[in-house]
């Protein structure tokens, strides 16, 4: 009986590929990887490339795109945590930029909002005055 | 006879109220369906990435990582406040906020600073009424969480922690408990308890590459991630649930109302035949 391996392939937002396979390929960090059954326990960075699954029992291979994320090997189960998105330290300080630099325009233009709201405030309030002033002078 | 035509356009005018609510409450049913089903797909890969930190962690007791290490005092806190960008949905927004509110009024009191972060158009407006500092925010997130557009957002707080900026990290959103019950919590993120991650499953330890920190500090960054984004997800199905009921509701109302409504068109169109009658009769005995 030819052994197997189990292999998991999951992102944050969803269950890629679940299935036996005898034998697979990934890009690991350091060069690409092929992993038999019973490979011992093996933890390692991915890089942006496909993962090729070769399923038991033969039909046909199976080829999945994976943007990088984790790769976890044990004897019998290989999990590869997928990003969903092509990530780069660079490119995450970039997207952490870009959220840092909205947060701030929006506080911006909150906070002109606001003083457009305070400024209203007064000015209804004080035509209140001016009014309530002109009633006054009617009455006398 | 006075009011028979108001009346009749206000019934004509709830009923139309009660098209657009009971369609609402359809497309919630559907978009709730996916949602859940997306949270329980989202699962899996939070707990797989658990136990593969759990393990590391375990095997490298030397190698302490900031997530992982609680700090004594806390001057400042984040807070990743997680809402619905768009309204009508009960008071799911309300509740989640109200706890927020509180709980921010309570580090005040205590003297700490707070930095938030808000995911999702409700939370962003009420925070900035507030005038809470927003370090990171992200909105229009669609029916679709998806990962690209938070990772940013979750970054600027994720270093916030690291730089230490501030000393605690929690998250708030609603969970998702059925399709009647949701539930606001507000819970820890960062420092990272020991408990939460268990214990090892045996004394054997992988072969690392590159090496066992790098992979440790990006397994961590994206076990906060996936849990970050597992909140979205949650807070997502809570949403299109609340909003169903609430629509059911409020269609359940409307039709309560044309009844109402209904029998009062009914009686006074009565009183105005019976009138006109008694005033024929009334003319023709006066001939």
């Amino acid at each position: 009986m030819a052994s197997t391996i189990h292999i998991d392939v999951v992102s944050a937002e969803e269950s890629i590929y679940s299935g036996e396979a005898e034998f697979v390929v990934l890009p690991g960090e350091a060069g690409e990887l092929g992993i038999y059954p019973r490979h011992v326990p093996l933890i390692t960075r991915i890089k942006p490339g496909s993962v090729r699954i070769l399923p038991a029992g033969g039909g046909a291979e199976e080829l999945i795109f994976v943007a990088g994320g984790i790769l976890e090997v044990q004897p019998k189960v290989i999990t590869v945590l997928a990003d969903t998105a092509i990530r780069g330290h660079d490119l995450d300080e970039a997207k952490a930029n870009e959220a840092l630099r909205k947060a701030k325009e929006a506080m911006e233009k909150a906070q002109d909002k606001q003083e457009i709201a305070t400024l209203q405030a007064e000015f209804s309030s004080m035509a209140a005055q001016l009014a309530a002033i002109a009633k006054l002078r009617k009455k006398k | 006879m006075p009011g028979t035509k108001e009346i009749r356009v206000k019934i004509r005018s709830v009923q139309n109220t009660r098209k657009i609510t009971k369609a609402m409450e359809m497309v919630a049913a559907s978009k709730m369906r996916r949602a859940q089903e997306r949270m329980r797909h989202a699962r899996p890969y939070g707990e797989k990435i658990r136990n593969v930190a759990a393990h590391i962690s375990h095997a490298n007791p030397e190698y302490r990582h900031p997530f992982l290490v609680s700090r004594d005092t806390v001057k400042r806190v984040g807070l990743i406040v997680i809402t619905t960008d768009k309204g009508l949905c009960g008071a799911l927004n309300t509740n989640l906020l109200r706890m927020a509110l509180n709980q921010y009024k309570a580090w005040q009191a205590e003297g700490e600073e707070i930095d938030v972060c808000a995911i999702g158009n409700k939370g962003f407006g009420f925070l900035q009424r507030l005038g809470a500092n927003i370090v990171s925010h992200a909105i229009q997130i669609g029916d679709r969480p998806q990962m690209e557009k938070l990772i940013g957002t979750i970054k600027v707080m994720l270093d916030g922690y690291t730089r230490d900026r501030f000393d605690r990290l929690l998250i708030g959103y609603t969970r998702f408990i059925n399709t009647m019950k949701q539930e606001p919590v507000i819970e820890q993120l960062l420092p990272l308890s020991g408990e939460l991650l268990g214990a090892p499953e045996g004394p054997w330890d992988y072969l690392y590459e590159p090496e066992a920190k790098t992979v440790l500090d990006q397994v961590l960054t994206r076990y906060i991630e996936a849990l970050v984004f597992q909140a979205v997800a949650e807070n997502m199905a809570s949403e299109q649930s609340a909003r169903m009921v609430a629509m059911k509701a409020a269609s359940d109302n409307a039709g309560t109302l044309i009844d109402e409504l209904t029998l009062v068109y009914n009686k006074n169109r009565q009183a105005g035949i019976t009138k006109e009658l008694s005033e024929i009769v009334g003319g023709a005995a006066a001939v």
